[in-house]
């Protein structure tokens, strides 16, 4: 049973399509990038996922449950993280954690956010409020946010997007891990191309709202004449219609 | 609808308040002052006219109560607020809370911090003004459960207002007291209103309070039918706002309005 299933997932905004009947699956133990360019329906996406955006059709199943229907028993397995929702600044990070904790059924609080404090290394700013750390810090904050319920579904929204390249190593290292070790998946975008072929397993790549290829991200580039994942995401984003549809 | 859900959003408020002088000092201050300035009013008013009219239990007694029904009403609109100056809607609404455990811990916690403005009004009126709830005998429980009520319905109504609009209306939301005491009748009888007034108070639940607070000061028998009628049309009031409130809750889903929340997306 996959984490993940989106059947014919559609949004409309009057005439405007921003996901356009896309379907695609996300396995246990896997990684799947989300690439796309700016207003190709990465954010959307994941935004219907999670319960915050209704679709104008298709479904959207975690681990076999509707979200549309069990949207709390839905979303218990499930976390995210992204770097445009920061947790409350004016709370501490412990405070932070605790309160998530509570919302998503975490049993031992205390022991679950010890365990992650010192997991992220963030023990030290456990009473300091989350305004004041740095972006990374935050993103560090997020990710251990993300983790509090071990979730069956992670989704990472550009989750390295603020972090210097020895910070985003560490990260990025820390999500494998959870992703091979734990029951779960991962559903990641990224514009850090170079990130994306490291960690994920496999990529689409949306493009006004449809889905124009699916593969491995090592292997993909040279399937469709290009060098690099980056080629191949210019590509897409300047010249989509030059590319089969997937 | 979970408990542990509903504890942690008003927990969340127990840490801000703990955590800011800013948040912890209007708690009471606010009232404390209002306690002061109206205990010397009734003070002087006791002074100048007849001995035989208390205005201690009609006036400064009023404004206990009206201030209680504001603070529960700000008490639930504030909490709200934290979230949306935080921009935290993504953060709580992508969780497995629903919008009963949500209002719910609104509620929750504006029952603490209305509570803690009603007890430093009571020590104040009590030792220093001599105001004695006792003089309104076992009526004072209906009379602060219908204001109790009324201040939920109100703050979640108006939560509502300010998640359809943008952060920019909560400037609609702190007059709305003040609107609405003309109408409630909390210093006068009902009848000194024009008709078309009265008939607006009559819909308004604290009106039904202030018409029995003053019918046992004066020593009559207050009437219990419409303290009643009046908790009962509060309660139905809270069922309209939460109506609304998922109303709108359901508009902002539909229009991806949660995910991006701000005063730039809403106005």
């Amino acid at each position: 049973m996959p984490v993940l299933s989106v059947a014919g997932l559609r949004k409309t905004y009057g005439s405007t399509v921003a996901v356009d009947g896309i379907s695609f699956e996300v396995d246990r133990n896997e990684i799947v990038g989300l690439l796309g360019p700016n207003g190709a329906g990465k954010t959307t996406t994941i935004n219907m996922i999670l319960g915050v955006l209704q679709p104008s059709a298709g479904t959207i199943s975690i681990e076999d449950l509707d979200v549309a229907t069990h949207r709390s028993q839905a979303l218990a397995r499930a976390n995210f993280a992204a770097v445009y929702a920061p947790l409350p600044g004016n709370l501490t990070v412990a405070q932070n954690l605790r309160i998530f904790a509570m919302i998503y059924g975490v049993r031992d609080v205390a022991a679950r956010v010890d365990e992650l404090l010192a997991e992220f290394d963030i023990a030290r700013f456990r009473d300091v409020k989350c305004g004041i750390l740095s972006s990374g810090e935050q993103t560090r904050v997020s990710l251990a946010k993300a983790m509090l319920n071990k979730p069956h579904l992670l989704l990472l929204d550009e989750p390295t997007a603020s972090l210097d390249p020895a910070a985003a190593r560490d990260i990025r290292a820390l999500i494998r891990a959870c992703a091979r070790g734990g029951v779960g998946g991962v559903l990641w975008t990224s514009h850090n191309m170079h990130e994306v072929e490291q960690v994920c397993d496999r990529v689409l790549f949306l493009s006004h709202g449809s889905i124009l290829l699916e593969g491995d991200p090592r292997t993909l580039p040279r399937e469709h004449g290009k060098e690099t994942l980056e080629d191949l995401f210019i590509t897409v984003a300047r010249e989509p219609l030059t590319l089969d549809r997937a | 609808m979970s408990l542990r859900r509903t504890a942690a959003i008003a927990l969340r408020q127990f840490y801000l308040i703990r955590g800011s002088v800013a948040r912890l000092v209007p708690l009471f201050a606010w009232v404390a002052v209002d306690m002061v300035l109206w205990g010397f009013i009734t003070r002087y008013l006791n002074a100048i006219t007849s001995s035989s009219f208390n205005f201690i239990p009609t006036l400064l007694g009023a404004v206990v109560l009206w201030d209680f029904f504001a603070r529960v009403m700000q008490g639930v609109t504030t909490a709200f607020l934290e979230d949306v100056w935080s921009r935290n809607f993504l953060n709580i609404f992508a969780t497995p809370l629903c919008i009963a455990d949500y209002v719910a811990g609104l509620v929750l916690s504006s029952i603490v911090t209305s509570s803690v403005g009603l007890a430093v009004m009571l020590a104040l009126a009590t030792t220093v003004f001599g105001l004695s709830f006792l003089s309104y005998g076992i009526a004072i429980l209906p009379f602060l459960l219908v204001l109790f009520l009324f201040g939920i319905a109100l703050g979640i109504f108006a939560s509502g207002v300010v998640l359809r609009l943008g952060p920019a209306s909560e400037w609609f939301v702190w007059p709305v007291p003040a609107l609405i005491s003309p109408f409630a009748a909390v210093f006068y009888p009902v009848s000194t209103l024009p008709g078309w007034m009265q008939q607006v108070a009559r819909l308004l639940p604290p009106s039904y309070v202030f018409e029995n607070l003053r019918a046992i000061v004066a020593g009559r028998s207050g009437s219990p039918a419409s303290l009643l009628a009046a908790a009962l049309l509060a309660a139905i009031d809270i069922l309209l706002a939460s109506w609304f409130f998922r109303y709108i809750y359901r508009h902002a889903v539909r229009t991806g309005l949660i995910a991006r929340y701000s005063a730039e997306s809403v106005s």
